[in-house]
């Protein structure tokens, strides 16, 4: 793999807590990354700090070989949306306009799409724009900028559902004809699960799991049934959300299945049902404090 | 990821989707098959993972490149995936039905004979 932000050991202090504690990274170059985790997980702070908007208590970012920290040069390269942007007294239209200077692979012809896409108004002040237009227009940027690295940092608030997928489906369109590398946070992992190559799960401001997409799915298997087959069934296996209603039991079992585990005649009684990523992430992103060591789960 | 599940690894189930299609004679030898974006757009995943998903019936002679033009069904490949399938069938399909008649108390000539039946009941469907 080939990083086009790399992070080691990077922590940041503030009012005496610790927002990011020593979080080792590399974000694939020209991969779709997810960055998932609870509110306060230390997502955002991640991402201002590799845009250079904040700066860290100790450790490093690098961006492409460098340090993106008042470094033009590597800044132009990347565009960075967050749900918070603010604007200076500008219409929609002048935002885009210097955008356009910003940003060297900059696609007016992109930019005019997707405004028609989202129904922007271009003469309309930002200040007066709805939050979902504001989310909106970030998105025009961030995607028509073309950037090298693109960071979205939950970049659908507000926007229904609606428009939410035409973000996402918008998104895989335009990274399809110009591939980058793309770093997303967000809550909606469901939506945007098809899209994620690399998983970097984020919890009390340590990476608690950085993997392959594709190597969760199927990781962890929920099972149900009778209590006594659940237990034969879980015996010597590693299980991490198991209750009981009677004689009934369900048991999140994590690691892969062999085809023997899942012939249906091996176990008539027990229903087998595959732990979605959503869930998946938020039981690695919710384990007590003393556990958030990295986890292997795949 | 319209349509795909979240049991297995996107890429196994893409390139599973088109070995049906293929099976079923949906996609014929000689024809092209979706490039990876068009999957991709499709399906709602990463073109790198429509990519891999088609990678995994190259490697398996079942799809054949074409310089320039895209991927192919090679010759041959939709015989070898039926002989597959029928490879599959007892674990798939007939263990289970063994498994639940045995539950249900249905012994092996009730089975038959409703298998018997199912089949007659199909052939005056399609007939």
């Amino acid at each position: 793999m080939t990083a086009a932000i790399t992070v080691t050991g990077l922590t940041r202090r503030y009012r005496g807590k610790l927002t990011l504690d020593h979080v080792s990274v590399g974000i694939e170059e020209g991969a779709v990354t997810g960055l998932l985790g609870r509110n306060g997980a230390g997502k955002t702070t991640l991402m201002r700090i590799i845009a250079g908007q904040e700066f860290a208590s100790a450790g490093s970012v690098q961006v492409f070989g460098a340090s993106p920290a008042e470094n033009d040069r590597i800044l132009r390269r990347m565009a960075f949306v967050r749900e918070d942007q603010a604007y200076p007294d500008f219409k929609v239209g002048d935002a885009l306009r210097a955008a356009s200077w910003f940003y060297p692979n900059w696609s007016g012809e992109l930019a005019d799409s997707l405004m028609t896409d989202f129904a922007l108004p271009r003469n309309r002040a930002v200040k007066k724009l709805s939050r979902g237009m504001r989310s909106a227009l970030g998105i025009v940027i961030g995607l028509a900028a073309r950037a090298e690295v693109t960071m979205l940092d939950e970049p659908y608030a507000g926007l229904d559902a609606v428009a939410t997928q035409l973000f996402y489906d918008r998104l895989l369109a335009d990274y399809a004809e110009h591939p980058r590398t793309i770093l997303l946070s967000t809550h909606q992992v469901d939506e945007a699960a098809g899209l994620l190559e690399r998983v970097v799960v984020m919890d009390q401001g340590r990476v608690v799991l950085d993997a392959a997409a594709d190597d969760l799915r199927g990781a962890a298997t929920r099972v149900s049934g009778p209590a006594l087959a659940v237990a034969e069934f879980t015996a010597e296996r590693q299980v991490w959300d198991r209750r009981r209603m009677g004689s009934q039991e369900s048991a999140v079992v994590v690691g892969p299945l062999d085809g023997t585990d899942r012939r249906p005649a091996r176990n008539p009684r027990l229903t087998l049902e595959p732990v979605s990523l959503q869930e998946l992430v938020r039981y690695v992103g919710t384990r007590p404090a003393q556990d958030t060591r990295q986890r292997t789960i795949a | 990821m319209a349509g795909l599940g979240e049991g297995a690894p996107l890429f196994a189930q893409v390139a599973e989707r088109l070995s049906a299609e293929i099976a079923d004679g949906g996609l014929a030898e000689g024809e092209r098959v979706p490039s990876s974006n068009e999957l991709a757009a499709y399906y709602r995943i990463n073109p790198a993972t429509a990519a891999k998903g088609i990678g995994v019936l190259t490697d398996e002679g079942l799809l054949e490149k074409r310089r320039g033009i895209g991927m192919f069904v090679a010759a041959g490949a939709r015989r070898r995936l039926l002989e597959q399938r029928r490879r599959q069938f007892t674990e798939r399909y007939v263990e289970p039905m063994v498994t639940e008649a045995a539950r249900l108390g249905v012994d092996t000539e009730e089975l038959v004979e409703l298998i018997r039946e199912a089949r007659h009941t199909r052939e005056g469907a399609t007939a």
